[in-house]
């Protein structure tokens, strides 16, 4: 019963949330929408048992990267607003659509038994099986899936080597300096 | 009344947030919010592994998010780099000026 009124609430804030994101005309709003989003998914992962993952998106995702977004639309500016116009005729119409098409054909698929395998309908197998503690998690990931890990390390390296070369490009002085003179 | 919230619910939640950040992309232009919509499928897909995972009797599930949280970490720094470059030389972070690709 708790899950329930758990489920209702934090899933309503979800799409509240999701909606936000694509209606606001202000990217700070689309950016709290995100926000509200994120808490609500993190609140859905603890009624679920997945506690490690609930935290880690709540620092990474809420911390990090939400604020990482606020710098970068500060840093760009929020004064311009959004070309509403379509550029393809009926555009927001056809998307529409093609989203409900989408839902339509999972639920077909769901619903002629094509995810028999996954007991979707049924209750959580055993719920203290999956109780995602920081230790339950730490020890496949250390064994089973340590080649994962370390690719996603590689992975990190590489991301921030590739953002300061991004970050850090210059035009040539002699460049500025010709153009001042135009000036 | 005693109603049990099965994984299918979540994982019903789950598909119309994935629609929804689809939406998204299909119908913004400020490169920033598709970037967050790029966010909102992420999460979808992660909502499904630890739906998935519980009804399966596995911590696999709850794993795999852990790696979609690093991989979309890594992605969105790289990303909003990309966008600040752009918008550095451009003045405009809107997805419909950049089209000089398009021939």
């Amino acid at each position: 019963m708790v899950e329930l009124i758990v489920f209702v609430l934090m899933g309503g804030a979800t799409l509240a949330g999701a909606i936000t994101v694509i209606k606001a005309r202000n990217p700070v709003y689309a950016a709290i929408g995100l926000l509200g989003t994120l808490f609500a998914v993190a609140v859905l992962y603890v009624v679920q048992l997945a506690h490690f993952v609930a935290a880690v998106q709540v620092i990474v995702y809420a911390g990090a990267v939400l604020t990482l977004f606020l710098f970068v639309i500060m840093l760009i500016g929020v004064d311009k607003e959004e070309d509403q116009s379509e550029t393809i005729p009926h555009q927001r119409r056809l998307a529409a659509a093609l989203g409900l098409v989408a839902i339509g054909i999972a639920a077909v698929l769901v619903a002629r038994g094509q995810f028999a395998w996954v007991p979707i309908a049924a209750g959580p197998a055993d719920p203290q099986a999956t109780n995602g503690t920081v230790q339950a998690l730490a020890e496949p990931m250390f064994t089973d899936w340590v080649l994962a890990f370390e690719a996603t390390a590689l992975l990190l390296t590489i991301a921030a080597a590739g953002t300061i070369a991004l970050a850090s490009f210059r035009r040539p002085r002699a460049d500025t300096r010709a153009e001042r003179a135009g000036r | 009344m005693n109603l049990v919230v099965t994984p299918g619910w979540y994982m019903t939640l789950a598909a119309v947030l994935f629609a929804l950040g689809a939406l998204g992309i299909l119908i913004r232009r400020n490169a920033l919010v598709m970037f967050m919509c790029i966010e909102l499928m992420l999460n979808a897909v992660n909502l499904t592994f630890v739906a998935a995972g519980r009804a399966l009797g596995s911590l696999d599930g709850q794993l795999a998010v852990f790696f979609v949280l690093v991989v979309a970490a890594a992605e969105v720094v790289v990303g909003l780099a990309i966008i600040v470059a752009i918008f550095r030389r451009r003045q405009s972070a809107s997805v419909d000026e950049l089209s000089e690709l398009a021939g």
